[in-house]
């Protein structure tokens, strides 16, 4: 798909910051998100979890619940369809446990009461019989001989015979020698990192309300990032037909990936259709931390190779995630974004999925990818550090540009990786004096982004004004962005287009809203849609006009003769072509269904100041930077808004949240007491840069901006903080434990 | 168990309910009252999302048993708009862009219109400290701060 005019172009409606069309529903409470919704006769669920890493169930009897006052319904795992392969499989194994409990608050079974409070004291009169079995937590203890066996045969044949069963795919690439290329640089550094798993922290928990007749005919409310994903999901774990499940997805209240899979969904459905009442249940927040989708965690090696003027000779990385008791960690992004803001000549990654006691890892925002960045982009100002180089120059120097062949294979088409270090190196922030106790970090970021199936519809009303039906749940201001590009498309204002994110049944399967996906594949499809319902917009005034349709031009929202010889008539606006539509030939609408190719990467700098009390070992950020490349930013206000979010997510990640597990394999922190993320008080002002490079593969430049933004901040933050405490921090979070840990060691070293 | 009867306040409207003496103010707000604006997002009060004003004073409704609103006032992020009129606070969240998907937002309403009543020209750090039970996983706060600071000066301006 070529780039129309993108750099030429003069917008008029992309690129400006109109109010988002949902907004006044969401300052009033208006809008309806998972939990707002009700329904008549409705029964509550709730779910009965294990208490236990890693069990057997001897037995589980379930008489006296369904025996218990208001209770309708109950379910185990048999009320599930058999026969499931694949991810289906891991699925429906991780959203009810079947004969062993894989992790602390794996689910074992379900309650349907009229009330909750009924349905809770029902799940008390469930018994469970366990046999406690050995468990593992941690990524390199799970890959050691004797370590705890999780599910023997899981394995795929990536992975050498030799291996721990619990290792389950192993992923490498690069080109070149990196032997040689060590050989080359004049400093060779090696070096090892952990980072702990943490959890997208959605202020609004699962929630969904179900209903499945006896007819196999249902109906599923749910937040969700992808409700066409949900409905084939759910539609073939409860064994019924995928377009006899219309799902709808609510407003919804964060995901940043962790809202791409099922966990209550299923459930709810299965207690409905056993019930045969509608069936709401909404996860708690404690329930949210330990039987939802953390990212991994991660432990790693990486060896980088420099010249003394700056030139990185080779990469060579080695990266083992745990992704929970499942298959899945990302390591294979781990390993491919591990290296690729730099043109190297030597790279070589190595990656391991492994299984581990915990609950099964969902994305979240560039999964794989901030680790990567954390562990080389601290190598690099190591080398920087001990070579007396800027580490911006350094940067500039070994940056990926159009035509350097990524480690993972393609050759990077336009990439803006070259004017966000020019960005940040201009910035004020960058040349502006620290105070004692304070360091200056910078890191690069690298995402792939996505397209994904893709479908949208444009109808036109008689009244000139346009509904655009989308099928990418709004994660982020993404109808506002819809209404812009459809109305640059069609040349009317952005008052005239509604967009609405449709249900499964009302249009084509959509890819989940993921992979930073939605402004460009759904702004894509609505582009099309717009050139398609143009294409019959010129074909009415053309009859109209009795001439050819070639003769006809679409310009500033009006067909237009395209030149004196195609004869004189006065333009036609949409308005008035709609107007007569009824008369004309029917109905107009526009549509486009496609899976694009062109999501353009995305590359981004951020600059970090952090001050370190050395008495506390307590970090505050006191300036952060996000540069980034948008390709071309539609709504710029929402553009901005991902890059202080992902650059706050990664702050918090950095320096304060952790799944943290006790000796007995029990998550100990499940609320935001003890999982703290970044409140008002812990962050400073975030500035933004909006670099815009277009994207070739978009009509209007468009390039993901949701997730790139969260991969530098890991790192970015290490190093201002290990430049401020004048020792190098290699495991996440920094708190101040850990900080004071490392300048006592640091001391006792000098000393 | 048996119900109790409490009569109370909604946004300047008298109102009765029944409740079972174990459910909270927000439970009430949202399940018996259809007032949904208030949001659980963690049933603790660690993320302020359930925000309302309770005689004046920000509370976390998920912590106040639904029983203790007898005779009490209660207004909710419903109550803020007037008619037709959207408050300064939501016309500058709107401008600002000071929410992405929302959730926090009542919450953070609730919490901003208590404190520019009380204190119309707060500073940075005011703003921060005032906010911090609120949680966002979206916005980083940046706009959000830039927002409330806005609305107080169309405030003092106004006065």
């Amino acid at each position: 798909m070529a780039l129309d005019d993108a750099a030429t172009r003069e917008f008029k409606v992309v690129g400006t910051r109109p109010v988002r069309p949902d907004g006044v529903d969401k300052v009033t409470g208006r809008a309806r998100f998972g939990a707002d919704a009700y329904a008549p006769g409705m029964l509550h669920g709730a779910i009965l979890r294990s208490p236990h890493a890693h069990a057997r169930i001897l037995r589980l009897d379930t008489a006296a619940a369904k025996a218990a006052p208001g209770v309708k319904a109950v379910v185990t795992r048999k009320d599930f369809a058999e026969g499931q392969t694949g991810e289906n499989w891991n699925v429906l194994e991780n959203i009810m446990a079947d004969g062993k409990v894989l992790y602390d608050g794996h689910a074992v079974a379900a309650v349907a009461a009229t009330s909750v409070f009924a349905a809770r004291d029902a799940l008390k009169r469930i018994v469970v019989d366990y046999e406690i079995l050995p468990h593992v937590t941690d990524v390199d203890e799970a890959m050691t001989a004797g370590a705890p066996v999780i599910r023997g045969g899981t394995a795929d044949n990536s992975v050498p015979d030799s291996m721990h069963p619990n290792v389950v795919r192993f992923h490498e690439n690069g080109h070149g020698d990196v032997a040689a290329g060590f050989a080359e640089a004049d400093l060779v550094l090696e070096e090892s990192f952990r980072t702990e798993a943490t959890h997208q922290g959605y202020i609004e928990p699962h929630a969904c309300l179900a209903q499945l007749g006896p007819d196999g005919k249902g109906e599923l409310w749910c937040c969700t990032q992808g409700h066409f994903v949900a409905a084939k999901t759910c539609a073939s774990l409860l064994g019924i037909d995928a377009s006899q499940l219309r799902v709808t997805a609510s407003e919804i209240g964060g995901g940043f990936g962790g809202k791409t899979t099922v966990f209550i969904e299923p459930v709810a459905l299965a207690l409905s259709r056993k019930a045969n009442r509608p069936v709401k249940i909404v996860m708690d927040r404690t329930e949210v931390f330990r039987a939802t989708g953390p990212t991994s965690s991660a432990s790693m090696d990486v060896k980088i190779g420099m010249t003394r003027d700056g030139r990185i000779t080779a990469g060579e990385g080695s990266f083992r995630l745990q992704g929970g008791a499942f298959p899945g960690a990302p390591m294979e992004f781990t390993a491919m974004c591990a290296f690729a803001p730099y043109n190297l000549d030597n790279i070589r990654a190595s990656a391991w999925d492994v299984m581990c006691n915990r609950p099964k890892q969902a994305a979240y925002r560039a999964p794989g990818s901030p680790m990567a960045a954390f562990a080389v982009e601290s190598v690099i100002d190591e080398l920087c550090n001990r070579l007396g180089l800027d580490p911006i120059e350094v940067r500039l120097k070994n940056a990926s540009r159009e035509g350097t062949r990524a480690a993972f294979g393609p050759r990077f088409q336009r990439i803006g990786l070259v004017e966000t270090l020019e960005a940040a190196q201009a910035h004020p922030h960058y040349t502006a004096p620290l105070g004692p106790n304070q360091g200056r970090g910078v890191s690069c970021g690298f995402w792939f982004n996505h397209a994904g199936e893709t479908a949208v519809s444009l109808a036109l009303a008689e009244d000139g004004t346009v509904s655009l039906s989308v099928g990418t749940p709004d994660i982020g201001g993404s109808r506002a962005s819809m209404c812009q590009m459809a109305a640059e498309a069609l040349g009317i204002s952005y008052d005239k287009v509604r967009t609405t994110v449709a249900d499964t049944a009302t249009l084509g399967y959509n890819d989940v809203s993921h992979g930073s996906r939605v402004t460009y594949a759904s702004g894509l499809a609505t582009i099309r849609a717009a050139e398609d319902t143009i294409e019959k917009l010129c074909a009415r005034a053309a009859a109209q006009w009795g001439i050819d349709r070639e003769a006809v031009v679409w310009e500033d929202g009006c067909a237009r003769p395209s030149g004196p010889n195609a004869g004189d008539f006065e333009p036609l606006s949409l308005a008035k072509i709609a107007s007569r539509m009824g008369r004309t030939g029917g109905p107009i609408v526009g549509h486009y269904e496609a899976t694009p190719e062109g999501a353009g990467v995305s590359f981004a700098t951020h600059l970090v100041d952090a001050a370190v009390d050395p008495e506390t070992g307590a970090t505050k950020v006191i300036r952060y930077t996000v540069v980034q490349d948008a390709g071309k930013a539609i709504h710029p206000s929402y553009v901005e808004g991902q890059y202080q979010g992902g650059a706050a997510q990664g702050i918090g990640w950095a320096l304060n949240e952790e799944y943290v597990y006790g000796e007995d394999g029990r998550l100990q922190n499940p609320g935001f007491l003890d999982y703290r993320i970044p409140v008002a008080s812990d962050l400073p002002m975030i500035d933004t840069v909006i670099v815009e490079v277009p994207n070739p593969g978009h009509p209007y430049g468009v390039r993901g901006v949701g997730e790139t933004s969260i991969c530098p901040p890991l790192a970015a933050i290490a190093n201002a903080v290990s430049n401020a405490a004048g020792v190098r921090l290699r495991e996440l979070p920094m708190s101040p434990p850990r900080i004071l840990a490392a300048l006592d060691a640091a001391q006792t070293d000098s000393g | 168990m048996s119900m109790i009867h409490v009569r109370t306040t909604i946004n300047g409207d008298a109102t009765e309910f029944v409740c079972d003496p174990r459910e909270t103010m927000l439970d009430v707000l949202r399940d018996r009252l259809a007032l949904t604006g208030a949001k659980e997002g963690c049933g603790t009060g660690d993320c302020g999302a359930c925000s309302i004003t309770l005689d004046g004073q920000v509370v976390c409704s998920c912590l106040m048993l639904a029983a203790e609103a007898e005779g009490t006032e209660i207004r909710t992020v419903e109550g803020i708009a007037e008619g037709e009129q959207l408050h300064v606070l939501q016309r500058k969240f709107l401008e600002h862009a000071a929410l992405q998907c929302g959730i926090c937002t009542p919450g953070i309403l609730v919490a901003s219109k208590a404190l520019l009543d009380e204190n119309p020209d707060p500073t940075e750090t005011e703003i921060r400290y005032w906010l911090a039970g609120n949680l966002c996983r979206c916005t980083g706060y940046d706009k959000i701060i830039r927002a409330v600071t806005d609305a107080a000066a169309e405030i003092r301006e106004t006065q």
